[in-house]
C-alpha cells in the first residue's frame, strides 16, 4: 500500500471508510488523485477476511483490536428525547472499523423509488416538519445506483413491482434464498392480496470480482463476513482503491478536526494516531471529504469550530446536526407449528412492498415503511432477551424458551421518519470521550404522525402473521427510536446555502473544498434502508468531483 | 461442584482441551496470566476465580435459573466453569458484584448455604433477590454458559444449543426449514 507523509499535500483526504468514503477513495483513486483514508477504527480483518470471528461471545465482548463497532467506553454517546431534559448516558452505536458499517451490516440494499427524492411536491409538505425535495431526482442519480449495484455486487430479484424502483438494467444476480420467512409471507400474501419480493442485498450469491458466493453460514448481521460474500466496503471498494497505487488507508486514526486557512479553505484534518501514543498529526490536503456517517459527520464539523467558523464548520445556515432521522421500528411475533431455521443464511429472505408508498388519506400519516420477517439468529441474544410471555428465569423461562425458539417469527419493520428541525446531533456539553473530546448527544422525539405509522406497521404485522398461520402472536409495544446505525438527513442537501449543508454535488456551501457524501446528505429518509442510495450518491458526488478535479478546480 | 461428584477426567480437561486455535489465540493475548491459571485450574479439576463453596453455590443458583427437567440444565451443560472463567477473562469487571453477591446470597438463606436447601427454598430465595444485580448478573451468565459455543466452558457437547435446535455448521444450503421446502 501506498504511503504518504502527512506533510505531504495529498490530493484527497477522505474522513470516514464505509458506504460513502470508500466509494469516493476508489473513484478518486481510479482517477489518479492520491488519496488518504482516514479510519477511526481498526483494521478488522481488512485482507485476511477468513479470520473474521463467528463467535457470539467474542462478538459481545471483543477484544479492542476485534471491535467492529463503535465503542462506548471510549466514544460514549448521550441522549434525550427533547431539548428541555438533560441528556443521559446513550445507547447509539455504528460499524467503526476499516469498510465502517458495511463490515457488519444486514447488506439490504433497497433503492429508494423516484417519488422518494420529490414527496413534498408530490404528497405535501406537513406543518412542523422538514420534508423537502431533494435537489436532484431520481432520473439523475438512477445511473450511479446501477453503477454501485454491480461495482459493488447485488443481488436482487428482477421482477416488476410498482413498489420497485424503475431500473435501467436489472440486478447482477439472483437474490438470496426467501427462507422459512419469505414463505410464509407468501402463505400471507395470498390471503391478503398482498406482493412478496425477495431481499435485495449486498450479499453475492454466484462468484463476483474474484469472491466467491454466499454459504448461508448464518451469523450474519452483527459479524464480519469470512467468505467475502457479503460486499462490504472493505472487500468490494477499499482494495481497488489501494490497488491504484494512488491510496493509503489509516485505520486507527481518529480525526478531531478538520482545519482551515485565513480565506475559509479546508487544509487538511489533525488525527489522533492510537497506535502511536494518541500523537497528534496534521495531514495536509487540498480537498477534504467526509464521510464519517449522519452522527459522526455533524459532530467533526461542529468541533471543528474557529474564528471564522463560530458555530462550526460549514454550519452558516445553523442547521449542520439537525433534521436527525434513525428511523423507526416496531412489529410482531408470532409461533409456527414447524422449525423455521432462520439463524441460517442472512438475516432477510424477502420484504412485503405494499406499505412502501404515501397513502396519506387512506392512513391518516405520511410516510409508509418496508415489512421483513426474522428468526433468532444468535442464541445468547436469544436467550437473554428473546422470550415473550414467560418468566426470566426457572423452569417456565426454559420451557418457553425451547418452545419458541425455532419456531417464533419477528415481523421487523422499516419505517419512515419525518425529518425535523428539533432532532439533532450535537456536542454534549459535559461529557467528553477518552481523547478529551465533546461526547456526541443525540436528541430525537419523533413527530406524532410516525409514531401513527409504527402502530399501523404493529397491526399490519399481527395480521401478516395470523394469515401465515401463526397460532400464537405478541404485538410489540410501540417504542420510539434512540438512536442507531440508520442516522440520516444532519447535513442536508440542497440548493439553498441558508436551509442546507451542502449543494447537490455535496460541496459544503461555506466551504470551496469541502464535500460531504454519507447519510447525512439525505433530505428525506425513505424506508429507512439508506445504504444503497449513501453508495448511488457517493458514485455521483465521486463523478462530477472527478470532472473538476481535472480542470483544476474542485468550487462546483 | 457441580452435582458434588467427582468430575471425570473429560469433564476436568474438557475446557482445555476444547479450545480452538482461533480462541485461544484470542484470550491468550487478551487475558494470558488468567488463561493460563484457568486452564491449569480446570486441569486441576477446580476454579480460578471461585472458591469450592462459591462454586457449590452458583452451580446450585444456575441449576435453578436453568433447571434440570425432562432435558438437561445448566448443571448438565457446565455452566458453573463457563461463570467461573468468564469472572476472570471477559466479564471481570462483574467481581465485584459477585464478591458482595455472596454476602446478599447467605443473608437471604439466613446464613445457610444455599446449595444445601431443597429446591422449593431456593427458589424462595432467589424470588427475593431477583430485583438484584448479583441475581440479574448470574441470570445472565447462566444464559450465556447455556448457549455460547463450548469452547467457552459452558454448553458442555452443545446441550443449549440442541434444545433451542441451533445448528452451528459452517454452511447450509437452502431450504432451511420447514416452511421453505418448495
Amino acid at each position: 500500500m501506498k504511503k504518504f507523509k502527512p506533510s505531504e499535500e495529498v490530493d484527497f483526504v477522505v474522513i470516514g471508510s464505509g458506504a460513502g468514503g470508500a466509494v469516493m477513495a476508489k473513484q478518486l483513486a481510479q482517477a489518479g488523485f492520491s488519496v488518504v483514508v482516514m479510519e477511526q477504527g481498526p483494521w478488522g480483518a481488512y485482507g485476511h477476511e477468513q479470520d473474521y470471528n463467528k463467535d457470539e461471545l467474542i462478538n459481545r465482548f471483543p477484544s479492542e483490536e476485534d471491535m467492529l463497532m463503535s465503542d462506548h467506553a471510549k466514544q460514549p454517546n448521550t441522549f434525550r428525547r427533547t431539548a428541555a431534559e438533560k441528556a443521559v448516558a446513550g445507547h447509539h452505536s455504528y460499524g467503526c472499523v476499516v469498510g465502517g458499517g458495511t463490515v457488519t451490516y444486514g447488506a439490504s440494499s433497497w433503492r429508494h423509488l423516484p417519488w422518494e427524492f420529490n414527496e413534498a411536491s408530490t404528497f405535501g409538505t406537513m406543518a412542523g416538519t422538514g420534508i423537502a425535495d431533494w435537489p436532484i431526482s431520481y432520473d439523475e442519480l438512477e445511473p450511479f445506483y446501477t453503477q454501485a449495484e454491480w461495482e459493488i455486487g447485488i443481488s436482487g430479484p428482477n421482477v416488476q413491482n410498482p413498489n420497485l424502483a424503475p431500473m435501467s438494467k436489472g440486478y447482477p444476480m439472483e437474490p438470496l434464498p426467501l427462507k422459512s420467512s419469505g414463505f410464509l409471507f407468501q402463505r400471507a400474501a395470498e390471503k391478503l392480496n398482498l406482493s412478496v419480493v425477495p431481499n435485495v442485498a449486498a450479499i453475492i450469491t454466484k462468484p463476483w470480482n474474484g469472491r466467491a458466493a454466499c454459504i448461508n453460514c448464518g451469523m450474519c448481521s452483527g459479524f464480519g463476513c469470512q467468505t467475502k460474500a457479503r460486499s462490504s466496503s472493505a472487500v468490494a471498494l477499499l482494495p481497488y482503491a489501494v490497488d491504484t497505487g494512488n491510496c493509503e488507508i489509516r485505520a486507527h486514526s481518529y480525526v478531531r478536526e478538520i482545519s482551515t486557512d485565513a480565506s475559509g479553505k479546508a487544509t487538511g484534518v489533525v488525527y489522533f494516531d492510537k497506535k502511536n501514543n494518541n500523537q497528534e498529526v496534521f495531514q495536509k490536503a487540498k480537498v477534504v471529504v467526509l464521510s464519517a456517517n449522519g452522527t459522526e459527520t455533524p459532530r467533526l464539523l461542529l468541533l471543528s469550530k474557529s474564528a471564522r467558523f463560530p458555530h462550526g464548520l460549514a454550519n452558516s445556515s445553523g442547521i449542520v446536526g439537525k433534521y436527525l432521522m434513525t428511523g423507526n421500528g416496531g412489529g410482531a411475533s408470532g409461533l409456527f407449528t414447524d422449525p423455521l431455521n432462520e439463524y441460517k443464511g442472512c438475516v432477510t429472505g424477502a420484504a412485503i412492498l405494499d406499505y412502501v408508498p404515501n397513502d396519506v388519506k387512506g392512513r391518516g400519516w405520511y410516510g409508509g415503511g418496508r415489512m421483513t420477517a426474522r428468526g433468532f439468529t444468535m442464541p445468547i441474544a436469544y436467550g437473554l432477551g428473546g422470550v415473550h410471555g414467560a418468566p426470566s428465569w426457572g423452569k417456565g423461562y426454559k420451557q418457553a424458551l425451547i418452545e419458541q425458539a425455532n419456531r417464533k417469527l419477528y415481523v421487523a419493520n422499516f419505517i419512515s421518519q419525518m425529518p425535523l428541525e428539533t432532532n439533532t446531533v450535537d456536542l454534549d456539553p459535559d461529557v467528553k470521550d477518552a481523547w478529551g473530546l465533546p461526547a456526541m448527544r443525540i436528541t430525537t422525539q419523533s413527530h406524532e404522525n410516525d409514531m401513527k405509522g409504527v402502530d399501523f406497521f404493529i397491526e399490519k404485522s399481527v395480521e401478516i402473521l395470523k394469515a401465515a398461520g401463526a397460532h400464537t402472536v405478541w404485538a410489540d409495544t410501540a417504542r420510539d427510536s434512540t438512536g442507531g446505525a440508520h442516522a440520516r438527513g444532519t447535513c442536508r442537501m440542497g440548493n439553498d446555502a441558508k436551509s442546507s449543508v451542502v449543494n447537490k454535488y455535496h460541496r459544503a456551501h461555506d466551504v470551496p473544498n469541502l464535500f460531504i457524501v454519507d447519510g447525512s446528505s439525505l433530505v428525506t429518509g425513505g424506508r429507512n434502508h439508506p445504504t444503497m442510495t449513501i453508495s448511488a450518491l457517493a458514485f455521483r458526488a465521486a463523478a462530477h468531483l472527478v470532472e473538476a478535479a481535472k480542470k483544476g478546480n474542485v468550487t462546483i | 461442584m457441580a452435582g458434588s461428584t467427582a468430575p471425570s477426567d473429560s469433564r476436568r480437561s474438557f475446557l482445555l482441551k476444547s479450545f480452538s486455535a482461533s480462541s485461544a489465540a484470542w484470550l491468550a493475548a487478551n487475558w494470558p496470566a488468567e488463561v493460563a491459571a484457568a486452564e491449569m485450574a480446570q486441569k486441576m479439576g477446580g476454579f480460578t476465580y471461585f472458591t469450592p463453596e462459591q462454586a457449590r453455590e452458583i452451580d446450585a443458583m444456575a441449576a435453578q435459573i436453568y433447571p434440570t427437567t425432562d432435558t438437561p440444565g445448566a448443571a448438565e451443560a457446565q455452566v458453573i466453569y463457563f461463570i467461573d472463567l468468564a469472572l476472570v477473562t471477559f466479564a471481570a469487571d462483574k467481581q465485584a458484584v459477585y464478591a458482595k453477591g455472596f454476602g446478599e446470597l447467605a443473608q437471604a438463606c439466613g446464613g445457610k448455604s444455599f446449595a444445601a436447601l431443597p429446591s422449593g427454598e431456593q427458589i424462595k430465595v432467589l424470588t427475593s433477590i431477583e430485583k438484584t444485580a448479583f441475581f440479574r448478573t448470574v441470570r445472565d451468565h447462566t444464559v450465556m454458559g447455556m448457549f455460547s459455543s463450548p469452547q467457552h466452558g459452558g454448553n458442555f457437547r452443545k446441550i443449549g444449543w440442541q434444545q433451542i435446535e441451533f445448528d452451528d455448521s459452517l454452511n447450509f444450503r437452502a431450504p432451511f426449514g420447514a416452511y421453505d421446502k418448495a
